[in-house]
């Protein structure tokens, strides 16, 4: 099985910075572009991208994220379509992490072996599924694993420590996302002050690197949460470039 | 905790909204075991809802069917004005003891908003309400109703604005807010513990028209039959029954203008096995699993999802679902009007419907209990409409 993404945060770390990791809609602001702008993340430094699925009801989605999916799914972007993209990239970027980030429904829609074979066709190293938490994974872990395609388990401000060494149990080729807020996904001018401290006790348990999310829109904020994570992920801002006609980029 | 019913139910959520599942069952657990609990739920339905309800022996229009003896368990007549105010006190009064501060509640055709405005203002809390904009439009009774009870109303325009997309928003409310917020969700879906919660706080329903059924006419009644939207009132009226084996349970849902337009809300009917809102349930969506708008003349049925307990049972066999559409419903609503005095819900009416459809081939011995479970005053002016269009219609 290929370790793009461990790879992605050895390689981040050998050069003394955490991994940037870029979330984008897929389908926004068109289906073309989405697919350059995926490039253009690339070339600008994201060590792993994040291929967001457009979904009917983005429920944990703020406002830009969803205004995307929206429009992307107006112009018929679906998960299939997706993975077809994926697969482009693959050929594309063969070094970079690709994570899939989804709701449930789609990838259950699809059915679940239908949708592993295809994700491990397309070189698609881990899938995130927003609304799957550690108490129902199971049922599509049991398709992703032997096919070698890896899962991100989430972390929010409120799950206990022992939930956390649960989430981590068993993944490989992946890292823990830690959602920095209580709330939905898009910029905060100001992190919460017990981040650092949540982040250094995550970091204590586990065996996979820890990125953090969710509020996160600029470089110095992603360098300043790596004094205390392995990686940042930047999602909204980087889609609100798009929306504003501007190529995704980090300020 | 039982958070899985056969295949369907779970916690499908986002991590964040874990935690609060976790406090929210233990809290619940703890209150089922405390006398004092169920004491004063009783005594709120009771003495501010005017619980009993009574059981209604619907004589003209049995006797005009010639068939089966229809028995109403009348919702109606609790205060706000159907069903959904059982829960809302129950889960207000968990609020309370958990220490929450704060109510929000999604709403489609605006009676569990009602109930939930009423409950905050009977408890002193405040309350926010999540309604798709397209539902304030055409339910504007309701969204003054919730304003007057002190409630604040938030009207949702994207998406399909309806009521999935209002309950998008109350998880959003909820993720941000949950360390001191209650989200009361106004039927048996979502995430464990609501479809078990929900259904337990409206299972006065079928244990007070058991007991009524078998005090008036010394027997069970042969069939129980409710509508289902997400499902709540029909859960209470089974619950009641699910251990009588002789009683048949029958559910029935909106099929608008018909199964084969695709405009409907019939999700155990014509939807597919997914996952939303917490659960996995029958939902209508597309083949991509995009869900899908759905479409009913009656708003308090028209979400595309239905409560997991109902499709295990189902697949069980325990219970029937069958379909009503718009014009039938319509019918039933009239018939109950002129025969009976009682102006039903546009809901109760597809429940009251398919009695219409049973009662003429049964013996008159025979009892079909229907859960009447709303008034139609909320719906004024959507049968009038309906009426109009039908009118021009026909005269095309």
């Amino acid at each position: 099985m290929k370790q793009r993404i461990t790879n992605a945060f050895a390689k981040a770390k050998a050069e003394n910075r955490g991994a940037f990791i870029a979330y984008l809609t897929m389908g926004f602001p068109t289906p073309d572009a989405s697919e350059q702008a995926v490039d253009d993340v690339i070339a600008g430094g994201a060590d792993i991208v994040e291929l967001g699925v457009p979904f009917s009801d983005p429920f944990a989605d703020g406002g830009v994220i969803r205004s995307a999916a929206y429009e992307a799914l107006r112009q018929g972007t679906t998960l299939d379509w997706t993975i077809a993209l994926a697969k482009r990239l693959r050929a594309r970027h063969p070094d970079t992490g690709i994570v899939l980030f989804s709701y449930y429904n789609l990838i259950f829609s699809k059915g679940l072996e239908a949708f592993a074979d295809a994700a491990a066709d397309a070189g698609i190293d881990a899938v995130l599924a927003v609304d799957l938490p550690l108490e129902e994974r199971d049922e599509l872990l049991e398709f992703l694993k032997p096919r070698g395609v890896g899962y991100i388990p989430l972390i929010a401000p409120n799950t206990p420590i022992e939930r956390v060494v649960e989430s981590e149990a068993g993944l490989e080729n992946s890292f823990l996302y830690v959602i920095t807020v209580k709330g939905t996904t898009g910029a905060r001018t100001e992190l919460p002050p017990d981040l650092t401290a949540r982040l250094d006790a995550i970091r204590a348990v586990a065996h996979i690197p820890v990125a953090a999310g969710f509020g996160i829109s600029t470089k110095a904020q992603g360098e300043e949460v790596c004094r205390h994570a392995d990686g940042f992920i930047v999602g909204s801002a980087l889609v609100k470039c798009l929306a504003d006609g501007k190529k995704p980029c980090l300020s | 905790m039982n958070a899985h019913y056969g295949i369907y139910g779970g916690q499908y959520v986002a991590e964040t909204l874990m935690a609060p599942l976790r406090e929210l069952e233990a809290a619940y657990e703890a209150a089922k075991q405390d006398p004092s609990f169920s004491q004063e739920f009783n005594e709120i339905l009771r003495d501010y809802v005017g619980r009993e309800s009574p059981i209604t022996f619907a004589k003209r229009l049995s006797e005009h069917l010639g068939g089966a003896r229809i028995l109403l368990k009348r919702e109606d007549l609790n205060h706000t004005g159907a069903h959904k105010v059982n829960n809302t006190i129950g889960q207000a009064l968990l609020a309370r003891r958990m220490g929450k501060k704060r109510l929000i509640a999604e709403t489609g055709a605006g009676m569990h908003g009602v109930a939930t405005a009423t409950v905050a203002a009977l408890f002193g809390m405040p309350c926010e309400v999540y309604m798709g904009a397209i539902d304030v439009e055409r339910q504007a009774p309701n969204v003054e109703r919730m304003k007057m009870l002190g409630a604040k109303v938030n009207a949702v325009s994207e998406g399909s604005a309806t009521l999935k997309d209002a309950m998008n928003e109350a998880l959003r409310d909820w993720v941000a807010n949950c360390d001191d917020t209650f989200y009361v969700i106004g039927t048996v879906a979502g995430p464990a513990p609501y479809p078990e919660m929900v259904r337990d706080f409206q299972s006065v329903i079928g244990v007070e028209a058991r007991r009524q059924c078998l005090e008036k006419y010394g027997r069970l009644p042969d069939e129980a039959i409710a509508c289902v939207g997400g499902g709540s009132n029909a859960m209470g009226l089974f619950a009641g029954f699910i251990d009588d084996p002789e009683v048949k349970l029958v559910g029935v849902e909106a099929g608008g203008k018909g199964i084969a337009s695709g405009e409907h809300a019939a999700s155990i009917n014509g939807g597919r096995l997914g996952v939303l809102h917490g659960a996995k349930t029958m939902l209508l969506q597309t083949d991509d699993g995009n869900i899908l708008d759905t479409y009913s003349v009656s708003a308090g049925l028209d979400y595309p999802g239905v409560g997991p307990e109902h499709c295990h049972l189902h697949d069980t066999g325990r219970a029937e679902y069958t379909v009503v559409d718009d014009d039938e419903a319509i019918a039933a609503f009239d018939a109950l009007c002129r025969f009976e005095g009682i102006i039903p819900a546009l809901e109760s009416s597809h429940a009251l419907a398919e009695a219409i459809r049973r009662a003429p081939g049964m013996d008159k011995d025979k009892i079909l209990l229907v859960n009447l479970s709303g008034r139609g005053d909320k719906d004024m002016e959507n049968i009038m409409r309906y009426k109009k269009a039908h009118a021009s219609a026909s005269n095309v």
